[in-house]
């Protein structure tokens, strides 16, 4: 294989691995102030059919995406809502959030099957474009791309350079520290858990906006789910949430490259690779129970209650 | 935010209301919703939830669609209880239709009486193999049973798909995706001429009774509860957590597999890429809405299977798409954990300043787990 050919195989897998960047992103965020959110698959799909209807409706990608986001963080205020203000259990309410996100896109979706839409373009750097080699490579992407990078250097320095990072933080690891020291637990809880919302909603919009334009029922494919593997792969850290994503995007386009670089396997054991890989990684990563320890928000999945 | 005040005791009044709260809330949503899609929305309700009960037929369709539910939401539940969070019911269901059409298809055409019963094992084996793996991961590496078993769903059905269109279809079938149909020795009796219901729905209750006994009067149930309610309980006390998990996903993986043998060598007869309309994850819903207890997972049931039901023919008679159903499902689920507030928390009227004052273990904030 020549380099030429290696061009759309490594933009695809970036193409591939952007939503679950974000969804990553967004999760590793509400982890980090201690809330597991397992609703990301239903609010990606609900992003996806808003930012999908909307964009129809509208002709208009970026209205598209702004529902998608904005469809994300009201599923994630519903959870937030149950968890942190109603006190309910935050994996029975995960669970309930993509349950009814697989129910509720599948609702709404039903108008817009079969329908297509022109999807989002690479944006055109002109003259880096024209770069050999690395030109194809590196600039020509479209803008949600980059966006994913910009949001990786945010969420790295929002982490470890800012107040309210450390704050984020802290509230992860002890909400009754954080909540002595007179920091807003739940607010703060409530924004980290709208930010994973907007996030995956955003996920969602890039799937039927970007890489595949049209709806198809349940078209995430358990997308969510693996982006909450990729935040335990990741160990809670930015960096790895995003080679973890190109990672897996690597192995999903797999299934469309395997037959034409001469893998004679039928495409439905192909398409299993993701989620095995997905089970490989997490066994390599949790077989060290300090690995996982040392890097878990001490508070995650807890739901705390401040009395005053 | 309401103000809550933590109960001094969980209220046992409130355990049992929340389900009913839940479900009246989901009937004033559904209205509200017909009335949005300009349905009338009382004759709406007729249609969803009347309907379907008026005829013979209807009701046997109804016991069919509420066994799977039954089965795998009892499994699950026990695996709820003790705090093993096997989602992938769905994928064990699928192994379970797998392997007891494989068997099938092997013997197929031969009219013995023991098909049927090999089947049956095969089914719940399939099962119980495809849980076995998020039990091995999490007792041996400690990885989390919820994303492996979740994962697992789209392998098995992955394969299945595999196997309907490449080596298992059937060669006279017009190259359509599926096997050949199953033989009256392969298939379970029905309970009644013209009805679709078979006695898988007399085992499911047979199961129900002996899921009770399990959970409620044997030791191996009490000690599962205990670890799932008292983790540091349960270790002081030298429960093994290792075999409450094995336990937990065997005994739901294998009544997940048995529901799959239910339904390929009952209402479908053959293997198709699809088997169940997501009846492994509706069963989730199933458990919590049953409170985790064999009797409520069978009420659960019932009500579910009647929201499948009541999607179908609100599809044909008002034209409303049968995804509704997951919709309302889905809007069950979230009104019963949102009504589960009051069985620890009460609401309260805000204090005025004076009565605020409070001892310092009232003030301290109190860190749940």
């Amino acid at each position: 294989m020549n380099i030429e050919q290696m061009i759309p195989i490594l933009a695809s897998t970036v193409a591939a691995a952007t939503p679950l960047a974000y969804a990553a992103f967004g999760e590793l965020v509400t982890e980090r102030a201690g809330v597991l959110n397992l609703g990301v698959e239903g609010m990606m799909l609900v992003g996806a059919i808003a930012g999908f209807a909307v964009a129809s409706q509208t002709g208009s990608l970026g209205l598209g995406f702004l529902a998608g986001t904005l469809a994300g963080v009201l599923l994630a205020l519903i959870f937030a809502t149950l968890t942190l203000s109603l006190q309910t259990n935050q994996v029975a309410t995960g669970l309930a959030l993509t349950l009814f996100g697989v129910g509720l896109s599948a609702f709404i979706g039903k108008s817009y099957v079969g329908l297509s839409l022109n999807g989002l373009h690479p944006m055109s750097i002109s003259v880096l474009g024209q770069i050999p080699f690395l030109g194809p490579l590196l600039f020509h992407f479209d803008i949600v791309v980059y966006g994913s990078l910009a949001l990786l250097f945010a969420l790295q320095w929002f982490f470890t350079r800012s107040h309210w990072g450390l704050v984020v933080r802290a509230v992860g690891e002890s909400p009754a520290s954080a909540h002595a020291i007179g920091y807003p637990v739940i607010r703060i809880r409530y924004l980290a858990i709208l930010f994973g919302g907007a996030m995956s909603g955003l996920a969602g919009a890039y799937l039927s906006l970007a890489i595949t334009p049209m709806w198809v029922e349940g078209m995430t494919a358990g997308r969510g789910w693996i982006a909450l593997a990729l935040v335990v792969f990741a160990t809670w850290k930015p960096m790895r949430v995003l080679l973890g994503a190109y990672l897996f995007g690597g192995v999903t386009i797999l299934q469309f490259y395997g037959q034409g670089m001469g893998i004679h396997v039928p495409s439905e054991i192909l398409s299993m690779l993701p989620y095995l890989v997905t089970i490989v990684v997490l066994v390599l990563i949790s077989r060290n129970p300090k690995t996982i320890l040392l890097n878990q928000p001490m508070s995650l999945g807890h739901s705390f209650y401040p009395h005053t | 935010m309401p103000n809550l005040e933590r109960r001094a005791q969980p209220s046992t009044l409130m355990m049992f209301a929340s389900p009913v709260i839940a479900a009246v809330c989901m009937l004033i949503t559904g209205y509200l919703l017909f009335t949005l899609l300009g349905k009338a929305p009382l004759h709406a309700y007729w249609v969803f939830f009347i309907k379907p009960l008026t005829t013979a037929y209807g009701i046997g369709e109804w016991l069919l669609k509420a066994t799977p539910l039954i089965l795998c939401g009892l499994g699950l539940a026990i695996g709820f209880r003790a705090s093993v969070f096997n989602i992938g019911a769905e994928g064990q269901l699928t192994m379970g239709a797998i392997a007891a059409g494989g068997v099938g298809l092997y013997f197929n055409g031969m009219d013995a009486r023991w098909i049927l019963p090999l089947m049956m094992l095969a089914g719940i084996a399939g099962g119980m193999v495809w849980a076995a793996i998020p039990a091995f991961l999490r007792t041996r590496f400690n990885t989390s049973e919820i994303l492996v078993s979740l994962m697992l769903v789209y392998v098995a059905q992955l394969f299945l798909g595999f196997l309907v269109q490449g080596p298992w279809r059937d060669p006279d079938g017009f190259n359509f995706p599926q096997t050949k149909m199953f033989t009256e020795a392969e298939m379970l009796p029905l309970l009644m001429e013209g009805l679709r219901t078979n006695i898988s729905f007399i085992l499911a209750l047979l199961l129900v009774a002996a899921s009770w006994f399990y959970s409620h009067k044997m030791f191996a149930g009490f000690r599962m509860q205990v670890s799932g309610l008292a983790p540091a309980a349960a270790r002081y006390a030298g429960f093994s957590e290792k075999r409450n998990v094995w336990l937990a996903l065997l005994i739901s993986g294998g009544m997940a597999g048995l529901a799959g043998m239910g339904e390929v060598a009952g209402p479908i007869g053959q293997l198709q890429p699809v088997i169940s309309p997501g009846y492994g994850f509706a069963a989730i819903i199933v458990a919590y809405v049953g409170r985790l207890h064999p009797l409520g997972v069978l009420l659960a049931s019932l009500l579910m299977s009647l929201l499948y039901l009541g999607g179908e023919t609100a599809q044909m008679d008002l034209g409303l798409p049968s995804a509704v159903t997951g919709l309302f499902q889905g809007l069950l689920l979230f009104y019963l954990l949102a009504a589960d507030i009051f069985i620890n928390f009460r609401i309260k009227a805000r204090k005025r300043p004076l009565e605020q004052i409070r001892t310092v273990a009232q003030v301290v904030p109190e860190e749940q787990s």
